[in-house]
C-alpha cells in the first residue's frame, strides 16, 4: 500500500515535470535561439582571426595592444564611473529641490522630455550645439556673448603689416625693424583687415609732409580690386583711426599716440633722437572664439554632458517616487528637531534612499556600459578616435572596413563581462525584494530607517550641547 | 514607318523591347548609395528598363554603410542582383572573395562598345571584366565666390605659385581663402590625390594605389609637406587648422557660397554644385563659379574621378538585361537630362545635358588625356575608404595635429602594409580554396 502510494506520487510526479517542460519549450526554445544560440557563436568566433582560422585567446590579447581599442576601453572607464554618479547625483537634486515648488508636476515633466527624444537625433542636435562656429553653435555663441561683454575684441584684430615693408611682430603688436629718426614720416601698412570692420570714418589716408617730430601714418594699405601697389598710399586707402602708436627708445615706452581719422598719429614732444615705433598690441586683441568642443580634448566630457543632459530626468522621476514613499514621521521628525535641509538631505533622506539609488546607478551603469548610438552620431571623424568606447569599437573593427568579426566578438564578450557584475547585482537585488514580501515599502528601509533617525538624534544632541557650552 | 505609325496609334498593344527581350515576372534587386535625387534619377533609368522588359527592379540605398549591409546579405546567403558600389577596392576585395560574377556577354558588348578603355580597364580585374560605370564625379575642380575675387582683385589661377599667390592677395583683403572640411576625411584624401597626381605623375600615382611604391617615396613626403604648407599658412584655413578639422563638408559649402559667407574658394568636385543650389543664395556659373586643379611643376592637365561600379553578385537572365540597358547612351541620356549626373557614357551625346556648366565639364571628363581614379578609394577599406579609415585620420592629423610630413608618410606606410597584406592574405585564402574546390 504504501509502495502503491510511492510509485503513484512518483508517476504523478513525472507527469508534472513533463506538463512542466511542455509549457516551458517555447520560452525556452525562443530563449535559446534569440539568446543562447548568439551567445555560443559570439565566444566561438572569437576565438578566431578575420580569415576564419583558429586562434585561440590571442584576439583577448590583441585588444589590449591597440591603440584604437584600449583608447576604447579607457573611456568606457570614464564614462562609467562619471556618466552614472553624475546623473544620480543630478537627479537625486532635482528630485528634492522640485518636491517642493508648486508646478512641480509640469516642470518634471519638462526635465524629462529629453528622455522622448532618441539618442541618434539627439546626436545630431547637439552637434549643432557645440559647433565650434559661434554662428552656428549655441553654446559658444553664449560663451562668446559673455566673454566679449566683459573683454570685448580689438577693432583690428586678425590686421597684419604688409610683408616686406620693414614691420615686424613684437609681443602680440608691430614694431617697426630699426628705431627711426625723427622728422621722416613713418609708414605703417596693414594689410588683412575685411571691408565690414574698416571704421565708417576712416579717411583718405593721403600722402604725409615731413615734420619736426616723430610722425606718420597707419593705413590699410588694400586697394579694393587689388591695383594698389604694395606699401604706397594710393587713392582711396584710407587711414585707420584709434590706433594706439608707441614710441619706443632702449625698450621703455617713452611716449603714446592716438591715430586721427587719417590714421595719422604725431609725438610733438619727440623732436630729436631714433625711436621704435611700435603698434600696441591691444589693438589686435584676437576675439575669443568660443571652444573645441568636439574636439580631441574636450569630445568625452562633451558627449557625457549629453548624456546627463538626457537621463538626469529620469533619475529624478524615479527617486521622486522613492521620496513619495519614504515615511515622513522620521523627516518630520527631523525638521521639529530644527535640522536644515541639507542636513536633511544628507542625514535622512539619502540614507533611506539608499535602496532606490543603487538601483539607478546600477541601471544607468549598464546602459552606459553598452553605450554607442550618441558616440557614433555625435563626434565628428576627426576625434572619433578619442571619442571610441568598447560598443562603438566593436562595430567598427566588425563592419567598419577590417571585417574581423573575431576581434569584434572578443570586444563583445569583453563588454559582456564588464556588465556581468552589474546585471547580477541586480538580478540578486530583485530576488531579495521579491521573496521578502513582508517587509514595508522600500525594502530594507524601515531598519536603515530607524538607524539614520537615531543618527540623526546623535547629531542633534550634539548640536545642543555645543550651543550649551557656548553660552 | 511601322514605329512611327505604332507611336501614332494611341492604345497598342505592349511590345517587348527587341534586344531586351519580356522579361514579364522576374525581379531585379539592386543596392547602391544613392539617396533623395541621385535615387530618383537612377528610378527614372529603371522606369524606363520597367517599361521597355516589364521587370521589376527594387532598389535599396545603402547610404554610407553599403559595404556593411552587402557583406550581412553575403553572410546571409540573399545578396542582391547588382550593386553600385563607390570604392573600387572594396569590389577588388569581394572578387577575391569570389562572390562577384564577371559580367555576362551581352552586358560585356555593351560596356566595351560604349565606354572608353580607360572605364573599360577600371572595371576589369585580371583579364575579365566585372564591373560599369552609369554615373561619376569630377574631382579636380576648385570652386570661388565671385564677388569674393572681384573684391581682391584677383583671377583663377592656373599654376599652383598663382593659386598661393591669389590666396595671399584674399588674405590681404581681409578675406579667408579657403573652406576646407577637414572633418570630413575624403575631402582631405582628394586633396592628396589632386596634388599627388600632379606632383608625382600618373605612373607613380598608380604604383601607389597599388602599394607597389611605399608611402615613404620622397614625392609622397613632398605633396604632405606642399598640403601641410598651405592648411597651415596664416589665415588660409577659417578659424585655423583645428576649426578646419571640425567643419563638415555641407557646411564647408555653406560657408563659401551660404547666407553668411566666411571664406572665397572649396576645393572639392562637381557635386558641390548640387549643395550651392540647396542653399539658393548664389548662382552656379555666375556667383558660384569653379577652376581647374591648378598644375604643380609644369604638370599636364589631369583629373581625379570617382563613381560608383556597378558589379553582378547573380547573373540572372534580368540582372544582365539591367546592365546591358544601363551600359547604352539611351539609359545615359535619361540619366543625364535630368541635371546633375555626369556620365562617361562614349556614345552619349553631350547635347542631353541639360545646362552648359555640366556639359563642359562631362566634355572635360570624355576628351581628358590625363584621367586617373580616386586614390583612395582604390585602397583597401580599412586604409582609404571609410570614417576611421587609416589615410582618412593620418591626413586629419596632417591637417589638424602639426605632425610633420615625414611621420605622418611613415605611419602611412606602416598602415599600407598592414591592410595591403590582409587583402593578400584574403584573397591567397580564396584562391586556394579555388583550387582545392
Amino acid at each position: 500500500m504504501k509502495r502503491a502510494t510511492s510509485f503513484g506520487t512518483r508517476r504523478i510526479a513525472t507527469e508534472r515535470l513533463l506538463v512542466a517542460m511542455l509549457f516551458l519549450a517555447p520560452a525556452a526554445i525562443v530563449v535559446g535561439v534569440l539568446v543562447g544560440y548568439p551567445m555560443v557563436v559570439t565566444l566561438w568566433l572569437s576565438l578566431h582571426d578575420a580569415n576564419g582560422s583558429f586562434v585561440g585567446a590571442a584576439n583577448y590579447a590583441r585588444m589590449f595592444s591597440i591603440d584604437e581599442t584600449r583608447h576604447a576601453i579607457t573611456n568606457n572607464i570614464i564614462w562609467v564611473v562619471v556618466a552614472p554618479t553624475l546623473v544620480t547625483a543630478l537627479g537625486l537634486l532635482l528630485a528634492v529641490l522640485t518636491e517642493r515648488i508648486r508646478w512641480s508636476t509640469a516642470l518634471r515633466t519638462i526635465l524629462f522630455m529629453p528622455m522622448a527624444i532618441s539618442f541618434l537625433a539627439v546626436g545630431v542636435s547637439f552637434r549643432l550645439v557645440y559647433d565650434e562656429n559661434p554662428q552656428r553653435g549655441a553654446l559658444n555663441a553664449a560663451l562668446v556673448a559673455v566673454h566679449d561683454a566683459f573683454k570685448p575684441p580689438s577693432k583690428y584684430y586678425g590686421a597684419a603689416p604688409r610683408d616686406g615693408t620693414g614691420l615686424v611682430a613684437s609681443d602680440g603688436g608691430y614694431e617697426t625693424a630699426a628705431p627711426v629718426p625723427v622728422g621722416e614720416p613713418v609708414a605703417m601698412p596693414l594689410v588683412g583687415l575685411p571691408r565690414n570692420r574698416v571704421p565708417s570714418d576712416a579717411q583718405w589716408a593721403g600722402p604725409l609732409a615731413a615734420g619736426t617730430e616723430l610722425r606718420g601714418v597707419v593705413w590699410l594699405d588694400f586697394t579694393r580690386g587689388g591695383d594698389g601697389a604694395a606699401g604706397s598710399i594710393d587713392a582711396g586707402e584710407v587711414g585707420l583711426p584709434g590706433v594706439r602708436v608707441e614710441a619706443v627708445r632702449d625698450g621703455q615706452v617713452v611716449a603714446t599716440a592716438v591715430t586721427d581719422g587719417q590714421g595719422r598719429f604725431s609725438f610733438p614732444d619727440l623732436t630729436e633722437g631714433d625711436y621704435t615705433v611700435r603698434l600696441a598690441a591691444t589693438n589686435f586683441t584676437e576675439p575669443f572664439r568660443g571652444l573645441t568642443w568636439l574636439g580631441p580634448e574636450l569630445v568625452t566630457p562633451a558627449v557625457i554632458g549629453v548624456y546627463i543632459w538626457v537621463w538626469a530626468g529620469f533619475a529624478m522621476l524615479l527617486i521622486s517616487a522613492g521620496l513619495a514613499g519614504l515615511p515622513r514621521d522620521v523627516i518630520e521628525a527631523a525638521r521639529v528637531d530644527g535640522a536644515s535641509d541639507w542636513q536633511v538631505l544628507r542625514r535622512v533622506t539619502v540614507p533611506l534612499m539608499r535602496p532606490i539609488l543603487i538601483v539607478v546607478l546600477v541601471t544607468l551603469s549598464i546602459n552606459v556600459l553598452k553605450i554607442f548610438d550618441l558616440l557614433y552620431v555625435l563626434p565628428p571623424d576627426s576625434s572619433q578616435d578619442e571619442a571610441n568606447v568598447l560598443a562603438v569599437e566593436m562595430y567598427r573593427v566588425s563592419f567598419g572596413g577590417g571585417l574581423d568579426y573575431g576581434l569584434g566578438s572578443a570586444l563583445a564578450v569583453l563588454l559582456f563581462l564588464l556588465i556581468l557584475p552589474a546585471m547580477l547585482f541586480t538580478i540578486r537585488y530583485r530576488r531579495r525584494r521579491e521573496f521578502a514580501p513582508e517587509r514595508p515599502v522600500g525594502g530594507r528601509a524601515a531598519p536603515r530607517g530607524g538607524g539614520a533617525l537615531s543618527r540623526w538624534r546623535s547629531v542633534v544632541r550634539r548640536r545642543r550641547a555645543e550651543e550649551e557650552g557656548e553660552s | 514607318m511601322a514605329l512611327i505609325l505604332g507611336g501614332c496609334a494611341s492604345p497598342e498593344p505592349w511590345q517587348p523591347d527587341p534586344v531586351l527581350g519580356d522579361l514579364s515576372g522576374s525581379t531585379v534587386e539592386v543596392l547602391g548609395t544613392w539617396s533623395g535625387a541621385e535615387q530618383a534619377n537612377f528610378r527614372a533609368v529603371t522606369d524606363e528598363f520597367t517599361r521597355r522588359t516589364h521587370a521589376t527592379v527594387r532598389y535599396t540605398s545603402g547610404g554610407n554603410d553599403l559595404a556593411i549591409l552587402i557583406n550581412s546579405r553575403l553572410a546571409g546567403g540573399s545578396p542582391p542582383d547588382i550593386a553600385f558600389i563607390p570604392q573600387p577596392g572594396v569590389v577588388s576585395q569581394l572578387i577575391a572573395r569570389g562572390v562577384i560574377r564577371p559580367l555576362p556577354p551581352a552586358a560585356e558588348a555593351a560596356v566595351r562598345r560604349h565606354y572608353s578603355d580607360a572605364w573599360v580597364s577600371l572595371g576589369t580585374e585580371q583579364d575579365r571584366l566585372y564591373g560599369l560605370y552609369v554615373k561619376v564625379a569630377h574631382k579636380s575642380l576648385i570652386w570661388y565666390r565671385t564677388d569674393a575675387f572681384e573684391e581682391a582683385g584677383v583671377t583663377p589661377p592656373s599654376t599652383w605659385d598663382q593659386f598661393l599667390a591669389i590666396s595671399r592677395t584674399l588674405t590681404d583683403a581681409g578675406i579667408t581663402p579657403m573652406a576646407t572640411a577637414g572633418a570630413d576625411g575624403w575631402v582631405l584624401t582628394d586633396w592628396f590625390e589632386n596634388a599627388y597626381l600632379r606632383l608625382a605623375g600618373p605612373e607613380r600615382y598608380d604604383a601607389l594605389a597599388r602599394h607597389e611604391l611605399p608611402w615613404t617615396d620622397a614625392t609622397v613626403v613632398a605633396t604632405l609637406q606642399l598640403l601641410a604648407d598651405y592648411w597651415r599658412a596664416p589665415n588660409f584655413l577659417a578659424g585655423g587648422p583645428s576649426a578646419a578639422a571640425q567643419l563638415s563638408f555641407t557646411q564647408a559649402v555653406a560657408d563659401v557660397f551660404g547666407a553668411r559667407p566666411t571664406a572665397a574658394m572649396i576645393a572639392e568636385g562637381d557635386f558641390v554644385g548640387a549643395e550651392i543650389r540647396k542653399l539658393d543664395r548664389q548662382q552656379v556659373g555666375e556667383g558660384a563659379r569653379f577652376f581647374a586643379w591648378p598644375s604643380i611643376g609644369g604638370s599636364p592637365p589631369a583629373v581625379v574621378v570617382a563613381g560608383d561600379e556597378g558589379v553582378m553578385f547573380r547573373d540572372t537572365p534580368a540582372a544582365t538585361a539591367l546592365m546591358t540597358f544601363l551600359a547604352s547612351p539611351e539609359a545615359a541620356a535619361i540619366l543625364v537630362s535630368r541635371g546633375g549626373s555626369l556620365s562617361v557614357n562614349k556614345s552619349l551625346d553631350l547635347a542631353f545635358y541639360p545646362e552648359e556648366t555640366t556639359r563642359a565639364l562631362a566634355r572635360e571628363l570624355v576628351e581628358a588625356d590625363l584621367l586617373r581614379y580616386d586614390l583612395s578609394d582604390l585602397t583597401p577599406q580599412s586604409f582609404g575608404a571609410g570614417s576611421n579609415a587609416h589615410m582618412w585620420v593620418l591626413l586629419q592629423n596632417l591637417l589638424a595635429r602639426g605632425v610633420p610630413a615625414h611621420e605622418i608618410a611613415v605611419a602611412l606606410e606602416n598602415a599600407a602594409s598592414q591592410d595591403f597584406t590582409e587583402q593578400a592574405k584574403t584573397r591567397g585564402l580564396t584562391e586556394a580554396a579555388v583550387r582545392d574546390s
